[in-house]
């Protein structure tokens, strides 16, 4: 199998990968089973056992009961057909609860079989500096065994080289095929400085050189995580969990007292009641399904992410991101589509719109960004202008600087600028005229729209305004509408001014926005939130972002950033989108859901197991009691019987929905809560009734009890 | 059952609704000390007080501040009635010249009283001096009361206050309670009941010659002060051995009504007032709604059994149309008879005005209930709002993940540690009851003072155990207390108590200290109808169940038997 067809590329932004469930076939597939079978029977190593108390417990009376049937058998006793039934049942639902386990673990480990297979064992080209102290590709290297390298040391990666450990690019720059990570086949271009230098161990340089320092030491690469990671082998339990597991082990141990005390009771009453038969009655009453899938439940939430090419770092953070409350989206590329687009030539007084469309055209030619192109197209689409060589009438192409905030072009003397309306002005000298109060009126007027202005000028005559207009995407505002009734509000981070960005922030349907953002007020807003009781999800890339990656609930860095970045974040996204935020979410609510409602069911369940087993366990010496047989079972062997086979058989049949999880729907708590309540708590109560008459229908059929 | 009968349920129940705004209105003032002209009048006593304890009234406790207060509290209030008791002979106001109680009783009774269970292994009119009833057992009716009202609103606290270090002064809490709702309360209900008839004196018995010509004693004492604590403050402990059913306890029906609705009217005011302390009222209707539909099942289960009549006499010709009279006063009839012992086992207050063992078993097996789903309906003043509140959090972690988020209850996580308290709260005690009550009914000195045999012995085992660990202290009666029952009722009644209140100051500090989430379309909704009926479903199934096979061997096979003719 390839790497590609295990982490298949989402379906694009939008997709509603969590609703999908994806490879629902492949969930219980043959050649994940047979390990899975056997590693269930590995489990039952008390050691293993331990950390799952619920089901310890059963393992403890299990093997009690199996003492005691020994004995039995060596003795004869009589009724051995039912004890030997009784004793394999106990036995199987420890098993099943580690299959369900094994099952959620085998998922994660065929991925990680394949991800290692991408651990290389390449050797690294460790340069020495130079006699400055510098590297250079000149520079002599020595062949070095990937383990070998220690963070800190430089290495050179030519055409056709394997990285050997993570890295930071700092010179060269080279297309990489990143696929034995992200799944995805288009190569990446990394380059030194900026927000893509970032590579990793074990993808491949395709073309050309970089020489990148080594930042992680061998073992705890990003790749090592990432198999620890689906591996499961890093799980440690969630708060959720944790909290969750001290509830079921609270009801396991008042129902430890709930029977033992019934001997006594018994006694009293002058009967006297098998050990099996109450250790089958304890079994069936603790929360045996939900602690049996309570884990297969958490490996699944990690690895529904991980389909989704979403590696989260910790169960806690795939937790948090079902509690977002807030979600700070960066506005290019998540809400708008990421380039501004010319939308309209708005021409000083005295000018014509074709003049200003010509000179904006010929400033824009050898402007290769996504908004100079969309000049002239615009130009040539009102005024057919055509493209004109840069080559004709001695052009001479002025590039965007920092400094300056403009760029155009030389025709021999002539000089046409655009840039932003403040820095073309300064340039003219901030003039005070009728065509510079004009030209800042348009700008005035475009800015409030929400578009980005810029002025055109030809030699010191301001000619006008070319509108630059951001298209926000398709579909954008239902799925602000979506993420409302889900309870989430959406922040818009953007630089542009706050006019623009309010322009932009009513045209998606965004909840709030913060304008002309910097780092430190992305930080100041994150707490802001948090200090109100709010938990805050973002994502970013760049260093810049890290502290506020850091400070997030949940902040999800994107592979192409930089390591600083997706160090600091508790996710990495591997196809680098941002929209994907409000899939994450999704996944964790699904994953709380499943929790819950598996929770619930199990604690429902109890209702009739009482009713199938309390008056089978009084009956020989309160015949009374059959009255509480509501369900009318066959006998009080048959009746035990199928409390427990049902009890065991409920966890292999819930087994897909711990893995696919509760389907979340945006529709509000309440709604959400009637729903799930009806399905898992109500339902957690009529289904044994029915499961258990149908088992005991059968086994009297059969006539084993 | 009549027409009359259900009129009466529905008018409590509606008095009930009526009263619980003004009560809470009223605590919530009390305890944020923000009462007007009544205020004026009496902060410089209240301000007296503290200076005369050497309190500073402004310094707040932590949560392990404020529990050991409270131990510290209880201790000396323990001694002090286990010495009254122990020297009874000694000391004055004793016109029967009665003598000290024994070591185990006055330990019993000194637990019994201090824990607000005031389960009574005596006869009081025979064994307590008035200087016992009065400044023994008195006292304790109002200081265990209040101190339970004082930790329900400590509770509150935790769960409004935000990023806070501690949750109230248990010493303020304390005199507050004491001085602004127990005692006018009472000084009102007992004018009332003297208007009544009830007497309030320090003579000695009457001695007096009926129209037939027999002599007899008839006790009187101070009968209406105790009375009205009592019931007020959920206490139970009646002046007299037959309690509510005395007619100079409980001389008529207005007064039933009216003792009634003053065992409700604190518990049912906590629900406002920590509706009005969260910030949404409607918070505090959900808690109210959920122990109100608890309630009228019960009653209406209790109603319509004990309006049978039993099977046994109906076949020797008795008027089936009468229903269940046995053990039952005529002043009363069958619905207030089976009003008052819902209410009693609901609100853990134990007074009772008929004879429960003396109910069919389903009729009696409703008070049973009551008390072992942990006294949360309603509940003893106090600390059914704080045992209500362990269970609100458990059913909030239970179902609250299925809205997509980690559970939260009022805007506050709710994580590892305020499970664990909140498990051992709900949990400690059932432990508790059906461990001693399945060691008694096999143990010599157990079973020696059990009256009947059979599923309704056990019944009265259970019973006296439940009522003891759920700090009710009324009695299925038939048991004869002796030393093994004392000592071993009064280490329930201690775990019943100590076990929940200590696990719910914990929650409190906890929950204090957590930042306040703030709420949305997404956050689990805790004021509606769903709330209210996962609450009750979780109460049954976590409070309830464990107590099903007990219930089984006890009163549902005795009703099961009852329909065949066998009667225990």
């Amino acid at each position: 199998m390839t790497v590609q067809s295990i982490m298949p590329a989402h379906d694009g932004p939008g997709g509603k990968e969590s609703g999908r469930n994806p490879g629902r076939s492949s969930l219980l597939r043959a050649d994940l089973l047979v390990p899975a079978i056997r590693e269930s029977f590995r489990k039952l190593d008390p050691r293993v056992m331990w950390h799952n108390p619920v089901m310890f417990v059963v393992e403890i009376v299990s093997t009690l009961t199996t003492i005691l049937l020994l004995r039995d058998l060596a003795t004869g006793a009589p009724h051995i057909g039912f004890a030997i039934q009784i004793n394999l049942w106990l036995w199987f639902t420890v098993l099943f609860a580690n299959f369900a386990e094994a099952v959620a673990e085998g998922r994660g480990k065929a991925q990680a079989a394949s991800l290692r297979r991408a651990r290389t064992d390449a050797t690294g080209k460790r340069l020495l500096p130079t006699d400055t102290g510098k590297w250079s590709y000149a520079g002599v290297y020595e062949e070095v065994p990937a383990p070998e390298l220690q963070p800190g040391d430089v290495v050179l990666v030519e055409a056709g080289d394997f990285m050997p450990s993570d890295g930071e690019v700092i010179d060269g720059v080279a297309s990489i095929d990143e696929s034995a990570i992200t799944g995805e086949s288009a190569p990446v271009v990394r380059e030194s400085g900026g927000d893509r230098s970032a590579v990793t161990g074990g993808t491949r340089v395709l073309s050309d050189w970089i020489i990148v320092r080594i930042t992680a030491a061998q073992g705890s690469t990003f790749l090592d995580r990432m198999i620890g990671l689906v591996e499961g082998a890093q799980r440690q339990k969630t708060p959720n969990e944790i909290a969750l597991n001290i509830l079921l082990a609270g009801l396991t141990l008042v129902f430890i007292f709930a029977i033992a005390t019934i001997p006594s009771f018994a006694a009293y009453a002058g009967g006297q009641i098998p050990v099996l038969v109450l250790v089958a009655l304890f079994v069936t009453l603790i929360p045996t399904t939900i602690g049996a899938l309570l884990s297969s439940i958490g490996i699944a939430g990690m690895d529904r992410l991980i389909r989704f090419n979403v590696l989260a770092m910790s169960g806690r953070a795939v937790e948090a991101a079902g509690d977002v409350d807030t979600l700070l989206l960066d506005k290019t590329g998540t809400i708008t589509i990421g380039n501004r687009q010319a939308s309209d030539f708005l021409p000083v007084p005295g000018v014509t719109e074709q003049e200003l469309a010509d000179a904006a055209q010929l400033a824009s030619l050898a402007d290769e960004t996504p908004e100079g192109r969309s000049i002239v197209v615009l130009a040539k689409e009102r005024f057919n202008i055509r493209a004109r060589e840069m080559a004709q009438a001695g052009m001479q192409f002025v590039p965007f600087t920092a400094q300056t905030r403009m760029s155009g072009v030389d025709i021999g003397e002539r000089c046409i600028r655009k840039g932003a309306v403040d820095s073309v002005l300064a340039y003219l000298g901030n003039p005070a005229d009728a065509s510079a109060q004009a030209a800042i009126a348009n700008a005035d007027t475009v800015g409030r729209a929400g578009g980005t202005p810029l002025a055109v000028v030809d030699d010191d005559r301001l000619l006008g305004i070319v509108a630059l207009k951001d298209v926000v995407k398709g579909g954008i505002r239902e799925r602000f509408a979506e993420l409302r009734r889900m309870g989430i509000r959406t922040v818009m981070i953007t630089g542009d001014n706050p006019l623009t960005a309010a322009a932009i922030a009513a045209e998606s349907g965004v909840d709030d926005f913060l304008a002309q953002a910097t780092p430190e007020a992305k930080l100041a807003l994150i707490r802001k939130e948090q200090a109100e009781g709010k938990l805050v999800a973002m994502c970013g890339d760049g260093t810049n972002d890290a502290p506020a990656l850091a400070q997030a609930d949940v902040g999800v860095a994107m592979n192409t950033g930089t390591m600083a970045a997706r160090e600091a974040g508790n996710m990495v996204d591997l196809d680098s989108d941002p929209t994907k935020l409000i899939e994450i979410v999704g996944i964790g609510k699904q994953l709380l859901m499943t929790r819950g409602a598996l929770t619930t069911f199990s604690i429902a369940n109890d209702v009739a197991k009482y009713f199938a087993i309390i008056p089978a366990m009084f009956i020989g010496f309160y015949p009374q009691l059959s009255a509480l047989n509501v369900m009318r079972l066959g006998t009080p062997q048959s009746a035990i019987l199928s409390a427990i086979i049902f009890n065991a058989l409920i966890i292999i049949f819930l087994i897909p929905l711990s893995l696919t999880g509760v389907r979340y729907r945006p529709v509000g708590a309440a709604a959400l809560l009637r729903r799930n309540l009806l399905a898992f708590g109500v339902g957690g109560v009529v289904a044994p009734f029915v499961g258990i008459k149908l088992i005991d229908l059968l086994v009297n059929a059969l006539g084993i009890a | 059952m009549t027409i009359t009968g259900w009129t009466l349920i529905a008018a409590f129940l509606v008095a009930t609704v009526l009263l619980t705004p003004v009560a809470g209105n009223a605590m919530t003032r009390v305890m944020g000390a923000s009462m007007g002209a009544v205020g004026r009048f009496f902060r410089p006593l209240e301000a007296g007080l503290y200076r005369l304890a050497g309190i500073d009234a402004a310094r707040e406790q932590s949560w392990w501040g404020y529990a050991l207060a409270m131990l510290v509290f209880k201790l000396v209030c323990f001694l002090v009635v286990y010495s009254f008791l122990r020297l009874q002979a000694h000391l004055p106001l004793n016109p029967l010249g009665l003598g000290s109680l024994t070591p185990d009783l006055a330990y019993n009774t000194a637990i019994s009283f201090m824990t607000n269970t005031n389960w009574q292994s005596y006869a009081g009119e025979t064994t307590m001096s008035y200087l016992s009833q009065m400044a023994a057992l008195t006292v304790q009716n109002f200081t265990s009361a209040a101190a339970g009202i004082a930790i329900a609103f400590a509770v509150f606290r935790g769960f409004a206050r935000g990023s806070a270090k501690t949750i109230g002064n248990f010493w303020v809490d304390l005199t507050r309670i004491t001085l602004y709702v127990l005692v006018p309360g009472s000084v009102v209900l007992a004018l009332f009941l003297v208007w009544q008839g009830v007497p309030q004196t320090f003579s000695n018995s009457i001695a007096v010659t009926t129209l037939e010509g027999a002599h007899q004693t008839i006790a009187v004492g101070p009968v209406a002060s105790q009375e009205a604590i009592k019931m007020l403050g959920t206490n139970g402990g009646g002046f007299f051995n037959t309690n509510s059913a005395h007619p100079f306890e409980n001389p008529t029906p207005l007064t039933n009504f009216i003792e009634m609705l003053a065992i409700f009217v604190i518990g049912g005011g906590l629900t406002s007032a920590f509706g009005r302390m969260v910030g949404d009222r409607r918070q505090g209707w959900a808690v109210f709604s959920v122990m109100a539909a608890l309630f009228v099942v019960g009653v209406a289960v209790t109603y319509w059994a004990e309006g049978h009549a039993n099977p046994a006499f109906a076949a020797l010709g008795v008027d089936p149309g009468l229903g269940n009279m046995e053990g039952k006063e005529t002043r009363f009839g069958i619905a207030a008879s089976s009003l008052f012992a819902t209410v009693t086992t609901d609100a853990s207050c134990g007074a009772v005005n008929a004879m429960h063992e003396s109910f069919l078993p389903l009729g009696g097996m409703v008070p049973l209930v009551n008390m072992m789903l942990g006294e949360v309906i309603f509940g003893g003043v106090g600390s059914g709002m704080y045992g209500f509140l362990l269970f609100a959090v458990v059913s909030v972690f239970i179902a609250g993940l299925m809205v997509g988020r980690t559970p939260e209850y009022l805007g506050k996580k709710i994580e590892a540690r305020e499970i664990k308290m909140t498990m051992l709260g709900i949990l400690v005690p059932p432990m508790m009851i059906l461990t001693m009550t399945a060691i008694a009914i096999v143990v010599a000195p157990g079973t020696s003072a059990m009256s009947a045999s059979g599923p309704h012995g056990f019944t009265e085992v259970l019973y006296e155990y439940t009522s003891a660990g759920a700090n009710n202290g009324s009695a299925f009666s038939g048991l004869t207390a002796n030393s093994f029952w004392n000592i071993t009722l009064g280490i329930t009644m201690m775990i019943g108590r100590f076990f929940v209140i200590i696990p719910a100051l914990a929650l409190a500090g906890s929950l204090a200290a957590k930042k306040t989430v703030a709420p949305s379309v997404g956050t689990f909704p805790t004021h509606g109808g769903l709330f209210i009926g996962l609450v009750i479903g979780v109460i049954l199934i976590v409070g309830g169940l464990t107590f099903l096979p007990a219930l089984a061997l006890g009163p549902i096979v005795e009703h099961l038997a009852m329909g065949a003719g066998t009667l225990y």
